[in-house]
């Protein structure tokens, strides 16, 4: 009997801690948008998280989403040039591009790269007290230090996506028309044919504003949540880019689901 | 009327008791210390007075006002009044020395930029450190970190000051310098401070009254004279630093052969 | 990092941002090659629309005029129900004739309209009197067959 309790026990128990966590970053988030006034107020505290979130991120993204554009490019080439149909490789590039690896790849690189800084800096300012130091200055350290960081992440994130899609577009026409010797002008117009800016083009930037959203929060919470300890910090630093990856990918199939079906 | 009041505070985490019937009432212009071993809720104490715990039994009272009573707002409006220096200064990392001390006159006043330039200077003189105004605080010692806090503690003068551990880590230098810090502001803006701490031989030479928190309870109190001649003896372990006394060597376990299972 | 530099920075950022999305914009995509809002929609039912989908172009003379806006069964007389919305740039007589073609042999289907003679114009709401059907590959691969096995048929008799 009594071990039968403890399995369902050990089996409740990671259900109960994910609800109760997810209690408080829904409480967190409503926080942060309480207290968002200051945050847009005063821009120069957004402008500050965006420089750090999104001016340092620009290199990785524009690096990746070239590179990733021109191995769509060789492999597509490769696989449409047996049905003669190595034309259309304007229209895969691009729309692979622009539907689902801007927007997913870009969230991933971002959560890796200004979502673990900003979980970590967060982090480490409450293990040295700074946050408590702040609340006894009678300063709300959500709006002062939270909520700049979560815009500054939601801005910055469709940005970089877009970067993404540009680049990696560019990478194709690189390979595409200059490597394999592509006819330039049926490679961008037929992509401009297939792509509609609506439907693919708008959607995508759709798909990374709800990716900036998500991993944002993601990131601070985990940072504010953190205990206040090295190992703490570090765990949370993981813990931001596990998760805000397993909620792209969920996230992206529902978005997914609504946007294209039957398309 | 005192600025700082406890009446019969008790307070605990879930069922772990911290504070229990703390009675303690401190005037402006007075420097307390309150000592303790680590764990004896000395820092759950200062959390009351600024508001980041609430009592569960009996009343803490800043300038008359309860506080556990406060809604957010009001706690805000009531932190106005309080300084605190934290154990190793909490200065902003991404911030210099200058805006460090700036931060709360910024931040809580509309003063113009060049007021507030002059008001940070003064700040700085006061602790002695006008000349690191331009450095980051990754540069700054650990006494000079803890100044540079202290100076932004002042910033917005306020009535009382609350120091947590503020002479742990540092050089006898540095420490002397803190102290004499501490004696000198209380002095100079009348203030009522708290300085929870457990150097004894610092605090008993700058404070005007101590008291000693053992496992939550108040078991003694006293001017550093008579504290020195007192033969309480938690007060005598404390202070002469013998390791076993009423606060034992050994924590509460089953008999030490027994555990080692060499009685039968 | 000085506060006048964080705002330019971001501000280029910003501006390499925009420029991403205006590439996307005008050089990778297309308003559905429309000028957006004048647009008048006609109808034409089909006995069989093959694989067309919704938003396939509608061409004349090879030239793109408009978009399939909307398919649906006619519940009465089962056939499809085309809508189609056409530039109101482009007029067409009354007895011009839709059809559903393919462009190569596999490839997207759309909508080819031939003009025809009579001075009036089609209306917005108008319907296509004449129409030709999708030719749907496998109908016209039995058709073939069996005329083959016919005709051994008759051969063989």
């Amino acid at each position: 009997m009594k071990l039968l309790f403890d399995l369902v026990s050990r089996l409740g128990q990671p259900v109960t801690n994910t609800l109760i966590k997810l209690g408080f970053a829904a409480r967190f988030q409503l926080a942060i948008l309480r207290h968002s006034a200051t945050a847009l107020l005063r821009p120069q505290l957004t402008l500050r998280e965006i420089w750090f979130a999104g001016v340092l991120s620009v290199l990785i993204i524009v690096v990746s989403g070239l590179f990733v554009g021109m191995v769509l490019a060789l492999q597509g080439y490769d696989t449409l040039q047996r049905f003669g149909a190595a034309s259309s490789l304007g229209i895969l590039v691009a729309l692979s591009l622009v539907r689902e690896l801007g927007p997913v790849v870009a969230g991933l690189l971002f959560a890796s790269r200004a979502g673990s800084a900003i979980t970590a800096e967060i982090g480490l300012m409450k293990a040295t007290e700074q946050l408590a130091a702040m609340e006894m200055m009678a300063v709300n350290p959500i709006a002062r230090v939270v909520a700049p960081k979560f815009w500054g992440g939601v801005i910055s994130m469709p940005l970089l996506a877009a970067m993404f899609s540009a680049m990696g577009i560019f990478g194709g026409y690189l390979i595409g028309v200059q490597l394999l010797g592509l006819d330039e002008g049926s490679f961008w117009s037929q992509m401009q044919g297939a792509v509609d800016f609506r439907l693919d083009v708008m959607n995508g930037v759709i798909k990374s504003l709800f990716f900036g959203f998500a991993v944002s929060l993601i990131a601070v919470f985990e940072g504010y949540d953190a205990p206040p300890t090295a190992e703490g910090i570090s765990t949370a630093t993981t813990r931001t880019v596990v998760t805000s990856a397993l909620v792209i990918l969920a996230l992206d199939f529902i978005l997914t689901a609504f946007m294209f079906r039957g398309v | 009327m005192p600025l700082i009041e406890f009446e019969n505070v008790s307070f605990a985490y879930d069922d772990t008791p911290i504070l229990r019937d703390v009675s303690l009432q401190i005037e402006a212009g007075q420097l307390v210390a309150i000592m303790g071993g680590s764990g004896s809720g000395k820092t759950t104490l200062l959390k009351l007075i600024g508001g980041q715990l609430r009592a569960q039994h009996g009343r803490v009272l800043v300038d008359g006002i309860e506080v556990s009573r406060l809604n957010e707002g009001e706690l805000y409006q009531l932190r106005r009044k309080l300084g605190m220096l934290f154990q190793f200064g909490a200065l902003f990392t991404d911030l210099s020395v200058f805006d460090n001390v700036a931060f709360p006159l910024r931040e809580r006043t509309q003063l113009p930029e060049s007021m507030i330039r002059d008001l940070v200077l003064m700040k700085l003189q006061a602790v002695g450190l006008r000349g690191t105004a331009d450095w980051m605080p990754q540069a700054l010692s650990g006494g000079m970190a803890r100044r540079v806090a202290l100076a932004r503690a002042i910033a917005l003068d306020p009535q009382v000051m609350l120091y947590d551990e503020p002479f742990t880590g540092l050089d006898p230098i540095s420490l002397a310098t803190v102290g004499q810090l501490i004696r000198e502001l209380n002095d100079a803006l009348g203030t009522a401070s708290i300085v929870v701490t457990h150097d004894v031989a610092e605090s008993l030479a700058i404070v005007d009254y101590v008291y000693f928190l053992d496992q939550g309870q108040l078991v003694a109190q006293g001017t550093p004279a008579a504290v020195r001649t007192s033969t309480h003896p938690f007060v005598q372990q404390f202070i002469n630093a013998q390791p076993d006394g009423p606060l034992p060597f050994h924590k509460p376990a089953p008999p030490y052969a027994q555990a080692l299972g060499v009685q039968a | 990092m000085k506060r006048g530099m964080i705002d330019f920075w971001v501000g280029l950022f910003v501006l390499a941002g925009m420029a991403a999305l205006m590439f996307l914009a005008l050089k990778v995509s297309s308003q559905g090659n429309l000028p957006t809002g004048s647009t008048y929609s006609l109808t034409a039912d089909f006995e069989n629309i093959g694989g067309l989908k919704v938003r396939a172009p509608v061409k004349s003379a090879g030239v793109v005029v408009g978009r399939v806006s909307q398919i649906s069964l006619d519940p009465q007389r089962y056939v499809a129900k085309v809508t189609l919305d056409v530039d109101s740039r482009y007029q067409f007589s009354r007895d011009s004739s839709a059809e559903i073609l393919t462009s190569g042999l596999l490839g997207e289907q759309y909508i080819g309209i031939t003009s025809g003679a009579e001075e009036k114009t089609l209306k917005a709401g108008d319907t296509f009197k004449i129409t030709s059907s999708a030719i749907v590959l496998e109908q016209l691969i039995s058709r073939f067959l069996f005329s083959q096995a016919d005709k051994e048929k008759e051969k063989q008799e």
